[in-house]
């Protein structure tokens, strides 16, 4: 079924429960309104696209509004529990660049292929291999640098 | 065995964490870890990468899903957009010569006049596409109404071109006012994927013009002169695409029939 692996993804991409649901149920009210649109291929990628079109429109909205983009509770800094590590990674993710964090988690949260990554991205494959690379790359970097910190704070 | 001794390539070492290599390429790149250390190290960072990432949110696919998300809520909505969908199709109107007509250059057009109104437009057009529940006040449905009404309020026959062809839906229309009072007719198209582009039409005491292209920030705008009505097509598309669509809309738009220059 589709509307819970939406909900991870969009949970994934925004790291906010509410606002990930009201970007899933927006996603599921255009795909029902505009599915005469759909001219084949695969409902999932088409929908995953419908989601991060919709995700960048609300990000637009957002930059043009600096001062509310306030760092919500989620993010205060925990280093201790089960949690920290899932912390870590999901701040290591919010330092990606957009596109960089879509194809990533589309890849290795949704397990689509690079050709339905690439279809959902709208560029060919080599791109969404750089993104993936470079994903990779800033993630680890991020990672290394925590590191030392938390092992201070043991 | 060939395969086996073309170096891996940086490439590979992702399609091979991810799944995607190729049958016949797993066993060379097994190898080159076992003698590459640090790439096998590269590569176990990256695996653990998406180990934590699907650790950290396999929770919420498991969860059940709110009513609010749920399809058969959604259904009544749907039913009342489907009949939207269904929006009456405008008669195709070829223009011929719009190759001749864009090549008679630039006319002597008040600068300020007319950035004005592609300002204003792309305003109109960065404000709306970003609405999800209410980007237009009339929906493609009432075309028909739309025509009529708008018509009626911008003072000459407007009517939403129809630009299927390039897979763009009218989602509906909206009356503006201008910053010199005048009314301007707003329409909006999106396609399939969700991307959106607006047409902004509004009277200019200004002689025709070709078309020009701006890139703004965000989004860009094509523009042109005709029968004393300006357009602005506005878009987040490519330079390419855009004029696709612009042209495409010309074509459409009726040439004004009281049109001076255009004699008979």
């Amino acid at each position: 079924m589709a509307i819970p692996a939406l909900r991870r993804y969009a949970r994934a991409l925004t790291r906010d429960a509410d606002v990930a649901d009201d970007l899933v149920q927006d996603t599921l009210v255009r795909a029902l309104r505009s599915q005469h649109l759909f001219h084949g291929g695969e409902l999932r990628s088409w929908l995953y696209t419908i989601l991060i079109n919709l995700n960048r429109n609300r990000l637009r909205t957002l930059a043009r509004r600096p001062p509310l983009t306030v760092i919500g509770e989620n993010d205060a800094p925990d280093m201790s529990g089960p949690e920290a590590g899932g912390r870590d990674i999901e701040r290591a993710l919010a330092s990606l660049v957009e596109e960089q964090r879509t194809a990533l988690l589309l890849v290795v949260l949704e397990g689509l292929s690079y050709r339905q990554v690439a279809e959902v991205q709208g560029v060919p494959i080599g791109t969404v291999m750089s993104r993936l690379a470079r994903a990779r790359v800033q993630i680890k970097a991020y990672l290394d640098s925590e590191r030392p910190v938390l092992r201070r704070v043991k | 065995m060939k395969n086996n001794d073309l170096p891996v390539t940086e490439e590979e070492l992702h399609a091979f964490v991810d799944g995607e290599l190729p049958a016949d390429r797993r066993e060379a790149v097994e190898a080159w870890l076992a003698a590459h250390p640090e790439d096998a190290g590269r590569v176990g960072a990256w695996r653990a990468q998406s180990e934590a990432i699907r650790a950290r949110y396999h929770d919420v696919a498991a969860q059940p899903v709110p009513a609010r998300l749920k399809l058969d809520r959604m259904s009544y909505a749907a039913r009342s957009w489907k009949i939207m969908a269904a929006a009456a199709v405008v008669a195709a109107f070829l223009v011929g010569g719009l190759a001749g007509w864009m090549a008679r250059g630039i006319a002597a057009v008040a600068p300020g006049e007319f950035e004005m109104l592609t300002a204003q437009a792309l305003d109109a057009h960065k404000l709306y596409v970003v609405e999800v529940r209410h980007p237009v006040e009339v929906p493609a449905a009432e075309a028909d109404h739309l025509a009529q009404w708008l018509s009626k309020r911008v003072g000459y026959p407007m009517r939403a071109p129809n630009l299927e062809r390039l897979g763009l839906n009218l989602v509906g229309g909206r009356l503006l006012p201008t910053k010199t009072g005048a009314a301007a007719a707003f329409f909006m198209y999106e396609n399939a994927s969700g991307d959106r582009f607006t047409l902004y039409c509004a009277r200019a005491k200004m002689p025709n013009t070709a078309m020009h292209y701006n890139a703004a920030d965000k989004a860009s705008a094509v523009y042109w002169v005709d029968g004393n009505v300006a357009y602005v097509v506005s878009g987040a598309a490519e330079r390419k695409q855009l004029w696709k669509v612009a042209r495409a809309a010309y074509e459409q738009i009726e040439p004004r029939a009281a049109q001076p220059e255009r004699g008979s």
